[in-house]
């Protein structure tokens, strides 16, 4: 039961603790750091965004009628860069991630904080490479930079995007390093790793793809940029290169990094399922299994995009069936979710409701993975809308999703204030609708045959096509509400006591926005993760009593 | 129930660690924040294994390909010079590591000295390096519009002069433009490791390291024995092939 | 069989009925488990709402329960790798007497030849009922071939060929996409694949007019290539007697033994020093630059069409004794 605790905005927290430019540019807190990365994905959310109506009103009409065919493939492009390497990738980690994990593990900070800034940095100069590439005319290789296309024949800002994703990727590495280093080493006492939170677990897992897999990718746009500026040939098959040598060293880390994407955001689910249910966690070491098993199967799966690439018939078989044994965790974590609910005391607050939209939409995009697992069915619908709604169901239905749950979860304790609830709902269902409207037709598109990054289409395919976009502009009302009430909120909503939600972890025992330093005294860790049977019932209502 | 980590119980053991200059203030003791910086230069030299691990899977699949022709370019490199750069390398790990003894013993200008070494020897390895380098260039073995290669390959010159078979530009250019991409992110490497060298002599001078702090100098050190053994790697890669004949 | 549902691609060849029956069997699977999750949360999202002086039950978890539902889930994957990696395989083993085409992709148009000599652009002309394979390479960037009718596709690299075959079923005009990103036009990268009845088919090939057949063409790029100079056909010249190669398997110089597939044959051609026949000395020049896609397509065609004199054994073909 929430205590009524006196509001005093004037107490020292960690957003009035200094003012000015410099105290924010140069702070070494992370849960500063935390907004800072905040505000800079948010930017690159809105520019992705963009691309993405853009890209949904031209496909309204079959002919490519909008903008010229160069603009639609730079479009695509950018669309895929941007949403990928600088909002979904840093996302979750770089903003929550950095606030939270070191005030759940009982710490003052992340092991190495001024590494945390310069990650920061890193990740505002690749931004604005990227940006530099968008201003100076795009890129238009697709975000999968195939070769020979980006090496001898694209005629666009190639070198820059790849700078700015070489760029943005340290900051990801750094990122991962800094939290595994934390996670081992900043533990307080009775922290052990069996009571560590899930979201906790999550993000150990995420890391060690981010530290292992990132500098892959790397090198391999060094060299694709290497390539470019001086015709190597190490990918080109006119000099005796491969090109399938690329498609193979980029999807080694390309598909780890959607796994980058999607597990933080299944350790977020974790926390609000758990905390809305008033319910431990239904098999707890599973749960920190799976992640893990899906981080290490994940590095084995990788040529599973390239089935109809021109791989051997038995390298095919090889990686559809790992294909499948990685799909086995994520299954798992499904069922435990649900099992968690069993039995339990459920509200819906608009956190629990992005968590179930997320457990829906994740086990259809789960689900259609295993399609394209399918070698039989994969040759059909490979390249085509199938896979454009697949990603769109795990990363958007999924992951941004999950975010979004996320940031309300927290909202309170970030920022000492509460959003105002019943929008939050209504922001959550037009979001659900109108994701499911967007990108469920796509499906459909896809085993008719369309194929993807088209800019016109044959007129069988329009009539998806329009209900796809309808759907976009529902979402995209979805996404601009919670930007408007939550800043809202900044100003004019309720303060928010240490736990409105009465929720277990140690980030609910310290006030609301925290102080600088977490914890006053380090504490002392002698409970199990999610004691709910302690803690109790969701109070009624989540705000301060004002005190008349 | 917990209600707050102010209720926790919390000695006072650690306050005096924060006595010490070098202890950070998130940290709780020096052997959280000495173990802390050693994972995390662990961790790091783990992507960078990584890193260059994408460039050696390049280098195999190629050499596997083109096994004669990478022969004959290998055979254009100074071996000589090559080991001399191993064993300028090799010392260099050693200076390394006298120098973490001497910061461990206290001696200040002995560590200062050592690093110092260090640095000559990295000068002279990126000096040999250059000169390498320029030899490339001379010959027009650089890749892009200037490259021209026209050698026999290995073991031709056995053969009459009519039989005698060349190997091919286009896969030389290959051997080429991966000699330069991993002996030139190397030398980006040691040239990192030279200047954060300097950065660490530059405050060894200054007294900062001693036998309570010297973490900085160890993970430095870890950093340049990678650097070492990625150039052990490349050595008998890039240089040694089909030599024996 | 299942073309007249909604939103549901025509289905033209044998692979498409087999694809489409894996197709509904996962589509069933998957929405059987999205019922009952869906249906599962719904039941227990009001089932166990927050009710007054009802407390959650805490409950651990259940080992028999995890290891039910990794097994079964797993069981169910397995089927569904076993029937794809069949029909995959079907797919990528052309059938022994196919008819062949030859297809070189370029940005932004396909260009067809059939072993007769007819020349298509954009527009495939098949029979029913006979396999085709189509042998393909790009001039440029990676394209892919895809017919959503026949429910394949494959891509087309450039510097190799990559092969793809159907056994069309129904005439009719089909769709063809390009499927691999290759640049500005990539979506007018279209065009059709026509099957007909034989008859038309027949009638169709013979109403181009003084076509060349391929391998008639290969054979003047033989002699005027200067390759009859060292592959001769009766003695053993400076290169390998050709007769009877193609698909037999090759002992090399190093040891290796290759299938003499396209592959094997454009690579001779382009990169001889590649693969050197045993008891051969590596003196062949390389036509890498001289001799256009097409010209290759038809060099090997005219190999893969000269078969073997019956007594004599062709010298560098791995035999029993060697």
């Amino acid at each position: 039961m929430a205590t009524a605790v006196p509001v005093d905005l004037e107490r020292e927290n960690y957003l009035n603790a200094g003012y000015g430019i410099k105290s924010w540019l140069l702070t070494r807190d992370h849960k500063r750091i935390a907004l800072l990365y905040l505000l800079t994905i948010t930017f690159f959310f809105f520019i992705g965004g963009f691309f993405a109506l853009l890209i949904r009103l031209e496909l309204l009409t079959p002919a490519g009628d909008l903008v010229q065919s160069d603009t639609y493939n730079k479009l695509f492009t950018m669309h895929g860069m941007v949403m990928i390497f600088f909002f979904l990738i840093p996302g979750v980690p770089a903003v929550l991630g950095n606030f939270l994990i070191p005030i759940m593990i009982g710490a003052k900070d992340l092991a190495f904080p001024r590494l945390n800034l310069l990650s920061w940095y890193l990740f505002v100069a690749g931004g604005l490479l990227m940006f530099y590439t968008i201003l100076a005319g795009g890129v238009d290789t697709g975000w999968t930079f195939y070769t020979p296309l980006s090496t001898e024949f694209a005629k666009t800002n190639v070198i820059t995007a790849a700078l700015g994703v070489f760029v943005a990727g340290f900051a990801s590495i750094l990122t991962g390093l800094n939290f595994i280093v934390t996670i081992h080493r900043m533990r307080a006492p009775g922290m052990t790793w069996n009571r560590l939170p899930l979201f906790v677990w999550s993000h150990y897992a995420t890391s060690i793809i981010q530290v292992l897999g990132t500098p892959v990718v790397a090198i391999t746009i060094v060299l694709v940029a290497l390539e470019r500026l001086f015709h190597l040939g190490v990918f080109n098959p006119a000099l005796g290169g491969d090109p399938l040598l690329f498609q193979h060293l980029f999807w080694f880390y390309s598909h780890p990094a959607v796994y980058i994407m999607i597990l933080p955001g299944m350790g977020i689910v974790s926390e609000i399922v758990c905390c809305f249910s008033r319910k431990r966690i239904f098999g707890y070491k599973a749960m920190a299994l799976a992640v893990l098993g899906i981080a290490v199967i994940g590095f084995l799966v990788w040529a599973h995009h390239m089935f109809v690439a021109g791989i051997s018939l038995y390298a095919a078989l090889v990686f559809s069936l790992l294909s499948y044994f990685v799909a086995v965790p994520s299954a798992i974590k499904v069922f435990n979710w649900t099992a968690t609910m069993y039995k339990g005391s459920i509200t819906y607050q608009t956190p629990m409701l992005y968590a179930f939209a997320f457990i829906g939409l994740f086990t259809i995009g789960g689900l259609t993975g295993l399609f394209l697992a399918c070698l039989g069915i994969d040759v059909h619908v490979t390249d085509t809308y199938f896979v454009v709604a697949h990603f769109h169901y795990v990363m958007v239905g999924g992951m941004v999703v999950a975010y979004l749950a996320g940031m309300h979860f927290w909202w309170p304790k970030i920022s000492g204030r509460m959003y105002p609830e019943a929008w939050g709902k209504l922001a959550a269902l037009i979001v659900f609708i109108g994701f499911n409207l967007t990108f469920f037709p796509q499906f459909l598109l896809g085993y008719m045959g369309m194929p993807r990054r088209y800019h016109a289409y044959p007129p069988e395919f329009q009539i998806l096509n329009v209900l796809s976009t309808a759907g976009a502009t529902v979402l995209a009302v979805g996404y601009l509400l919670p930007m408007v009430y939550f800043l809202w909120s900044m100003r004019y909503g309720p303060p928010a006591p240490p736990n409105p939600w009465n929720a277990a972890g140690l980030e609910w025992m310290i006030p609301s926005p925290p102080p600088t330093s977490n914890f006053e005294e380090q504490p002392v860790v002698t409970w199990e993760a999610y004691n709910y049977d302690e803690l109790g019932e969701i109070p009624q209502k989540q705000e301060v009593p004002v005190a008349h | 129930m917990p209600t707050s980590p102010v209720a926790a119980v919390s000695g006072h053991e650690n306050d005096h660690a924060h006595d010490n200059p070098a202890l950070l203030h998130h940290f709780a003791t020096e052997s959280q924040q000495k173990n802390a910086a050693s994972l995390g230069m662990w961790l790091f030299l783990a992507q960078e294994v990584m890193f260059f691990g994408g460039m050696f899977c390049a280098y195999l699949i190629y050499r596997y390909k083109y096994f004669a022709d990478f022969g004959s370019a290998s055979q254009q490199l100074d071996i000589k010079l090559g080991a001399i750069n191993t064993v300028v390398l090799i010392c260099s790990s050693l200076t390394v590591v006298l120098g973490v003894r001497a910061a461990q013993l206290g001696k200040r200008m002995a560590l200062v000295f050592w690093l110092l070494a260090t640095i000559v020897l990295g000068f002279v390895f990126l000096g040999i390096k250059a000169d390498e380098y320029a030899e490339k260039f001379e010959k027009h073995h650089v890749p892009g519009a200037s490259f021209s290669y026209h050698e026999l390959l290995p073991s031709q010159e056995k053969l009459p002069p009519e039989d005698r078979q060349y190997a091919n530009p286009h896969h030389a250019e290959m051997y080429f433009s991966l000699y330069f991409a991993m002996t030139g992110m190397h030398a980006v490497h040691m040239i990192i490791g030279v200047v954060l060298f300097a950065y660490l002599a530059w405050m060894a001078w200054r007294g900062r390291y001693g036998p309570h702090y010297y973490t900085p100098v160890e993970n430095a050190g870890l950093y340049w024995h990678f650097v070492d053994i990625v150039w052990i790697y490349l050595f008998p890669l890039l240089y040694l092939i089909d030599r024996h004949r | 069989m299942f073309s007249h549902l909604p939103f549901w691609p025509e289905s033209a060849s044998t692979t498409a009925g087999r694809v489409d029956a894996l197709y509904i069997f996962l589509v069933l699977v998957s929405a059987i488990m999205t019922v009952l999750i869906f249906t599962t949360l719904i039941v227990f999202a009001v089932r166990f709402r927050k009710r007054r002086g009802r407390p959650a039950e805490q409950i651990e978890g259940s080992t028999v329960l995890e290891i039910t539902w990794s097994i079964i889930p797993f069981a169910v994957f397995m089927s569904f790798f076993v029937w794809g990696a069949v029909i995959y395989f079907q797919e990528r083993t052309p059938p022994q007497d196919a008819m062949e085409v030859y297809t070189v992709a370029k940005q932004w148009m396909w260009k067809f030849e059939h072993a007769g000599g007819q020349r298509e652009i954009n527009e495939l002309h098949v029979p029913i009922g006979r396999d085709v394979k189509l042998i393909m390479t790009s001039q440029d960037v990676i394209h892919s071939f895809y017919v959503p009718a026949f429910r394949i596709k494959q891509d087309v690299l450039p510097g190799r060929y990559t092969t793809f075959w159907f056994h069309a079923t129904k005439a009719g005009t089909y769709h063809l996409f390009c499927a691999e990103y290759c640049g500005t036009q990539h979506s007018g990268m279209i065009g059709w694949i026509v099957v007909m009845e034989p008859r038309d088919y027949e009638a169709w090939m013979t109403s181009g007019g003084g076509n060349q057949p391929l391998a008639v063409t290969g054979q003047q790029l033989f002699s005027q290539f200067g390759c009859a100079t060292c592959h001769r056909a009766e003695t053993q010249g400076r290169g390998p007697n050709l007769a009877g190669l193609y698909n037999r398997p090759v002992l090399l110089e190093d040891g290796r033994t290759v299938n003499a597939d396209d592959n094997y044959i454009r690579e001779s051609i382009l990169e001889p020093g590649a693969k050197v026949v045993k008891g051969f000395k590596p003196v062949m020049p390389t036509f890498q630059g001289q001799v256009s896609d097409e010209q290759l397509n038809a060099l090997v065609a005219y190999v893969k069409s000269l078969t073997q004199p019956t007594a004599q054994p062709v010298a560098g073909m791995a035999t029993v004794t060697q």
